[in-house]
């Protein structure tokens, strides 16, 4: 029965540890300082972790994942460490006290089962316990500690299976305080092994104008378009053209649909969908004058923003615009999405960022982010920070979570015009024909503005940013064409095989698209908090709740006042019943009594926490 | 004309050092007919200049109210354009010629010469001439004693500076203490006032009459003058009353009263009253009773009662024995005491307050003066022991001064409160010249007092003072106008609110201009890498200017602010015009009705922005979601935070491990292939069992069942 296995769980055989883990040292010119270079190229060897933690499948309750994603590897290291010393207490207790003797006689230095990391384990807990509960009955109690100890269980299996995530993210460390930014493409791309360096490439393509591309969702594929009509589709690993035509119109955008086969194109006039040979299938008439794509692959939605001012909602799956939204702000030139709650934020003109759901007509909320025009705004993984660039030359990150503050702003020489997150948080400007990156102090805070990471100058002004999706690699597209570049440390190493497999073939391609079609969210579920759905909805069970109080006529589950019993010997009387009833009534009050100044306690202990006793010498000091 | 007033004002120049800037603030007639009486205006204007010498024209602003009737070639006149005229300017020819010469030169020596300027030089006013002043100054010099501007000595300064929190607390209470003694005069007064018994307002006349006379005979024993003085008002008032036919039962009233004398006891005793009084009026040297007037004076000091501590807040000046001085004679003679600095303008910060209401007050310090002094004088002798223990009680008085001083301002709000009644009291008779001009001294007397040093007591105070200070450095340069900010003092508790409100605004403007070190990176744009430095200065500057026109923030304010308000609970107005009523065109339901048949929205929750200045958040429900939510509460649960607590846990196989998931979906009752499944009996469910239960029938949870169960099943296995 447990072993169940499942058609879709078959995965790629893994590679061998070639280009696992590498430490290389290399001379860096210059001042004639010695530099250990260390480089961990990232690994793309799939591995089986299924059931562990991946990128988000945005489901009903894809919040549930946030956590989880980008500690992964951090905590990974954490669990080693700890296994010898840190056996939490009640998995001990658990233990046999005598070991167990097996056949042969030989005893288990390692009795019982394997103990598991108490933050690690915290780490998959997803029931919120800050919110305090009335007081429960009996049998409600029961079911919160069924839930509770199923919670449990769970969360300790997930965090065993973490071990199955053997790969670890890499980084760059310059040695003695050495700058990484100082660092060039060609001194990392002669650290590093043969098959990563080759995943750093120019594309020479100055014919066709500044490029905007497109990294499928398993980071394998590469879409770019030159504004000159150039569109051309890759497997950028392999090198594989896939096609490449010309639409001879202005491209303004380029986007792969849920997986490479489709591809959509913001033409000067209407958007296009071609599929990976080049032929052109739809051309959406009802998104004109599109400036941006954005896809929410679990939704399957295709964002468009307009010239016109119009922020579109396509429905690829059935080809249904599903909503189509008049922001009032003028032309709509900058849109990210939000991959924790598939919200669309849009810069305006007027220094805000405006988030917005399908659902609804007006904005969820906006923010007021620089003085000037919002040039670029970018959302991490998570979630949690959304980086804008303004006009004002102003780089600021923001706080998504409630409440919209910025934690830092940096002035720019020259503004960013370009701005994107990677998958573990470094986030990417790019100015001019400079590109600048920075890393976060630690693995979950966001990226700190003093230092860059690196830098990388290219041949011409930056025209579209991405992060490759599993793959240590940064895309630029510019006027010059396109430009791979190495960031070590930018993408999740691990990934989930069933979700976004890289290595995956077209039958499991075409497997994994019914199945993600099966799991479509609705669009109407686009909400600022996805926590909210799984919550009641309270406004409506109260309304229902009085209204059956009015269609009875009585509250059904009031508490019913007390009738003493009737009894004999002439001890029912009235005067005793009366006495009966006071008493219980007494009692009720004295309850009351005793709770709202056990409140009051409450309060003022929580007015003036814990003064020092006053001492016997304090009365001389007056 | 004009050569007569330059050769006036030349003289004015070499003779009186103190008149350098006389045309200033020299009360020039605006409407001069000029001419036949020149001699007279000549006088006029000599007396004038006396009268300034004084000090007490000096206000009367040099303004011009009609355009002069003749304008002659001889009559240049300075006034009206505000423009001093220059000696030089007139004397000149218009071409320069080398002929006056000599005389420019002189007129060069003339102006090199250091003229005094009026805010006087601290030397200059420490220099005594007189020896009168020589000793004072002496004396002053000896005991450490500031002799001009700063008040306060350094020691006191330092003591005031140095509060101690217990000073502070004891400084506040004495305030409380003097404002709850301020109300309870105030409730008594208007109880007292209220009061409709005509017997006991008799009585209070009575006993005010007597204590009236006994007044006078201490007065008599102690200031002959006053009291001869008193004796001049009686004679007056038995004058007034012969000449009026008051009390003389010749009124509609009496007459009236004349008709019923006959039959009612009353009457006929009212009337003897009042000819008793008229008797007793119009006799010759006796104690007048109080009149009307008089009732309406004491009905001001009642109101007024916390003025009392006005006066003696003149005398809590003490330490300083110039000031003492001021206050033991008349408010002209302060006046003359008060610092040459003032002098030049001490209109500066009047201006903004109406003449009326200057009259107004000045009036009632008239009425109330006589109140005063009576206490004053009692208190003066006290005051005069302290000023000579000067040293030892400096905190006391300065804490008390400062109690004074909170009282004082409040007094005066209380005033203009009350003017309004008053107007009716004190508008009886023209009020003389020299007593409009009252109010000024008190002003200047308040502008000084006003500048005192202030304590400070916290650290907000400080961070206030200093920012006053910076705002003075900017606006209000010269220090004659610091009776600007310090007549905001009082004003400080309602300008904190205020300040509360617009810091939603403050808070973003900073948000948004949050200035980062901006550290050079390593690459820079090629474009940028030429112009560093100042050039980046000049691209703020452009940016400042990009943005100058359109205030992102403000149009944000108020969209957010629109925002707020459309989402506000509507209340529900069921006014029916015309109920009750008039109705028809152009008639409003009357306030009352719509306040009665208004419905007020409950206030809903507080909004998520509120404290986020920067952000609009929709609280629009989003009812699409809200169909996909639980709207019903399941069996066990009471709340729905139960609930959500129970569903919080995923259970798919997204987030879960292969086994959790399966262990989380495993169906409650698992049915095995290939077996037939009976339907349930009663031996079943629990009941006493003698056939056999189903095998295919396994439960998911063992540990559940009872051990009945559990025994039960054994068996069935087994067979």
């Amino acid at each position: 029965m447990e072993r169940a296995p499942k058609p879709g769980r078959d995965v790629p055989p893994k590679k061998d540890k070639l280009q696992a883990k590498r430490k290389v040292e290399a001379f860096l010119g210059g001042k004639g300082s010695f530099v250990c270079l260390r480089f961990l190229a990232e690994e793309t060897a799939p591995t089986t972790a299924r059931a562990s933690p991946g990128p988000p499948r945005n489901k009903k309750r894809n919040q549930e994942l946030r956590p989880q994603r980008p500690k992964t590897a951090h905590i990974l290291k954490k669990s080693r460490i700890s296994k010898k010393p840190q056996v939490p207490k009640k998995l001990r207790k658990r233990k046999n006290p005598e070991p167990q003797r097996s056949l042969s006689g030989a005893q288990d230095p390692f009795p019982g089962p394997a103990p598991v990391p108490v933050e690690v384990v915290q780490k998959f807990c997803r029931i919120d316990k800050s919110k305090k509960l009335p007081h429960s009955k009996s049998k409600t109690r029961n079911r919160l500690e069924v839930a509770e100890a199923e919670e449990k269980e769970t969360s300790v299996k997930a965090a065993r299976s973490e071990l199955l995530l053997a790969e670890e993210p890499g980084f760059l460390e310059g040695e003695d305080g050495e700058d990484t930014a100082k660092i060039l493409q060609a001194d990392i791309v002669e650290a590093v092994d043969i098959a990563s360096a080759a995943k750093h490439f120019d594309l020479n393509l100055r014919q066709f104008g500044p490029y905007r591309l497109n990294y499928s969702r398993t980071g394998r594929h590469l879409a770019f378009g030159g504004r000159r009509g150039h569109v051309a589709a890759l497997d950028w690993v392999t090198k594989r053209l896939m096609c490449e035509i010309n639409v001879m119109e202005t491209v303004r955008d380029i986007r792969f649909l849920h997986s490479e086969a489709l591809l959509a194109v913001a033409q000067n006039r209407w958007l296009h969908i071609y599929d990976n040979q080049g032929i052109e299938l739809h051309c959406i008439r009802r998104c004109d004058r599109v400036t941006r794509l954005e896809f929410l692959p679990f939704h399957f939605l295709l964002a468009t923003a307009s010239e016109t001012g119009f922020l579109t909602y396509l429905d690829v799956s059935v080809g249904k615009i599903v909503a189509a939204l008049n922001a009032r702000a003028g032309r709509l030139d900058v849109m990210t999405w939000n991959p924790y709650n598939a919200v669309i934020h849009l810069g305006h003109s007027n220094g805000t960022v405006s988030l917005w759901s399908p659902a609804m007509k007006e904005p969820l909320a906006k923010i007021l982010c620089h003085r000037g025009g919002v040039r670029a705004v970018a959302v991490d993984s998570t979630g949690t920070y959304m980086a804008t660039s303004g006009l004002d030359h102003q780089l600021k990150i923001f706080d998504l979570r409630g409440t919209f503050q910025p934690l830092s702003a940096r002035t720019l020489p020259q503004g960013a015009g370009h701005l994107a997150f990677s998958q573990r948080g470094l986030l990417v400007a790019g100015m001019g024909d400079v590109v600048n990156i920075w890393a976060g102090q630690g693995q979950t805070g966001p990226p700190s503005l003093e230092q860059p990471y690196l830098t990388h100058r290219l041949s011409g002004p930056v025209h579209g940013l991405q992060f490759c999706p599993f793959e240590d690699v940064l895309g630029v597209g510019h006027s010059g064409g396109i430009t791979s570049m190495l960031v070590p440390g930018a993408a999740e190493p691990n990934f989930d095989g069933l979700e976004s497999n890289p290595y995956r073939s077209r039958k499991q391609r075409q497997e994994w698209e019914v199945k993600a079609l099966l799991e479509k969210v609705p669009a109407e579920l686009i909400c600022l908090d996805p926590r909210a759905l799984a919550e009641v909805d309270v406004i409506s069970l109260e309304q229902e709740k009085k209204e059956r109080i009015e269609r009875l006529g009585y509250d059904p589950e009031a508490k019913t006042p007390f009738q003493p019993k009737p009894k004999q010997k002439g001890r029912s009387s009235t005067a005793s019943l009366v006495k009966r009833k006071r008493k219980v009534m007494d009692e009720d009050h004295r309850d009351k009594v005793r709770q709202s100044l056990e409140q009051q306690q409450h309060k003022q202990k929580k007015a003036k926490p814990s003064r020092a006793r006053p001492s016997a010498l304090d009365r001389f000091v007056h | 004309m004009s050569a007569n007033r330059a050769a006036e004002s030349l003289l004015a120049l070499s003779q009186h050092e103190e008149l350098v800037d006389l045309p200033e603030d020299y009360p020039l007639s605006a409407s001069e007919d000029e001419g036949d009486s020149d001699g007279e205006r000549k006088h006029q204007k000599l007396l004038e200049t006396i009268s300034s010498l004084g000090g007490k024209n000096r206000r009367k602003l040099a303004e011009r109210s009609e355009a002069s009737l003749k304008v002659s070639e001889f009559n240049v006149s300075s006034e009206g354009s505000g423009e001093k005229l220059v000696l030089a300017d007139l004397l000149e020819p218009v071409k320069t010629s080398s002929s006056l010469a000599t005389v420019k030169k002189q007129l060069n020596r003339v102006k090199s010469k250091k003229t005094v300027e009026l805010p006087l030089n601290k030397e200059e006013v420490e220099r005594a001439r007189t020896p009168l002043e020589q000793e004072i100054f002496n004396l002053l010099h000896k005991n450490k004693q500031p002799v001009t501007d700063p008040l306060l000595t350094p020691v006191e300064k330092a003591s005031l500076r140095a509060m101690s929190l217990e000073e502070a607390k004891m400084r506040r209470a004495e305030l409380q203490r003097a404002r709850a003694l301020q109300s309870y005069y105030e409730a008594r007064a208007r109880r007292e006032k209220k009061i409709k018994s005509k017997k006991y307002h008799r009585v209070m006349k009575k006993a005010k009459a007597k204590e009236a006379l006994k007044e006078f005979e201490q007065l008599q024993k102690i200031n002959p003058t006053a009291a001869l003085e008193e004796l001049e008002k009686i004679e007056k008032a038995r004058m007034l009353e012969r000449m009026s036919l008051k009390h003389q039962n010749s009124g509609k009233w009496a007459k009236s009263k004349a008709i019923m004398a006959k039959y009612d006891r009353e009457a006929r005793q009212a009337m003897q009253e009042q000819l008793a009084k008229n008797k007793e009026l119009t006799q010759k040297l006796q104690v007048a009773s109080e009149s009307e007037e008089e009732e309406g004076g004491t009905e001001v000091e009642e109101l007024l009662v916390p003025d009392a501590m006005h006066e003696a807040q003149m005398n809590a000046d003490g330490p300083n024995p110039w000031m003492l001085r001021s206050c033991t004679s008349d408010a002209q003679e302060a006046e003359i005491q008060e610092d040459p600095e003032q002098l030049p303008e001490p209109l500066a910060h009047n201006v903004s307050e109406s003449e009326g209401d200057e009259r107004l007050v000045a009036e009632e310090e008239i009425l109330l003066k006589e109140f005063e002094e009576k206490r004053s004088l009692r208190k003066r002798s006290e005051l005069n022991q302290d000023a000579e223990s000067v040293g030892s009680q400096e905190t006391k008085d300065s804490i008390s001064r400062e109690v004074l001083f909170e009282l004082r301002t409040l007094s005066q709000k209380l005033k203009e409160n009350h003017q309004s009644r008053k107007q009716k009291a004190s508008s009886v008779g023209t009020v003389p010249q020299v007593q409009r001009e009252v109010p000024a001294p008190e002003e200047e007397e308040e502008a000084l007092l006003l500048q005192r040093p202030e304590r400070v007591q916290t650290l907000e105070e400080l961070e206030e003072l200093e920012k006053e200070g910076c705002l003075q450095n900017k606006e209000l340069p010269r220090p004659v106008l610091e009776g600007h900010r310090l007549k905001k003092n009082p004003n400080n508790q309602t300008d904190s609110p205020k300040k509360k409100k617009k810091e939603q605004m403050i808070d973003l403007q900073n948000l948004l201009t949050t200035k980062s070190p901006s550290v050079k990176s390593l690459a820079v744009p090629t474009t940028i890498e030429e112009l560093e430095g100042e050039a980046e200065r000049d691209q703020k500057q452009m940016i400042k200017e990009a943005f100058a026109g359109d205030d992102v923030i403000r149009d944000f304010l108020k969209e957010k602010r629109e925002a707020v308000e459309a989402s506000k609970p509507q209340d529900v107005d069921l006014t029916l015009p015309g109920w009750g009523e008039w109705g028809g065109v152009g008639l409003r339901p009357s306030a009352k009705k719509r306040r009665r048949f208004l419905i007020k929205a409950p206030e809903g929750p507080p909004r998520k922005d509120k404290n986020l200045p920067n952000v609009i958040i929709n609280e629009k429900r989003n009812i699409y979601a809200a169909a996909h939510q639980v709207r019903v509460l399941p069996y066990p649960f009471t709340h729905h935070r139960q609930f959500e607590r129970t569903i919080q846990t995923p259970i798919g196989s997204t987030w879960n491990t292969q086994r959790a998931f399966q262990k989380l979906t495993t169906p409650k009752i698992v049915t095995k292939a290939g077996h037939i499944i009976k339907p349930i009996k009663a031996e079943n469910v629990g009941y006493r069992s003698s056939s056999r239960s189903d095998l295919s029938v396994l439960q998911r949870n063992p540990k559940r069942l009872s051990a009945h169960h559990k025994k039960q099943l054994k068996k069935n296995s087994i067979d």
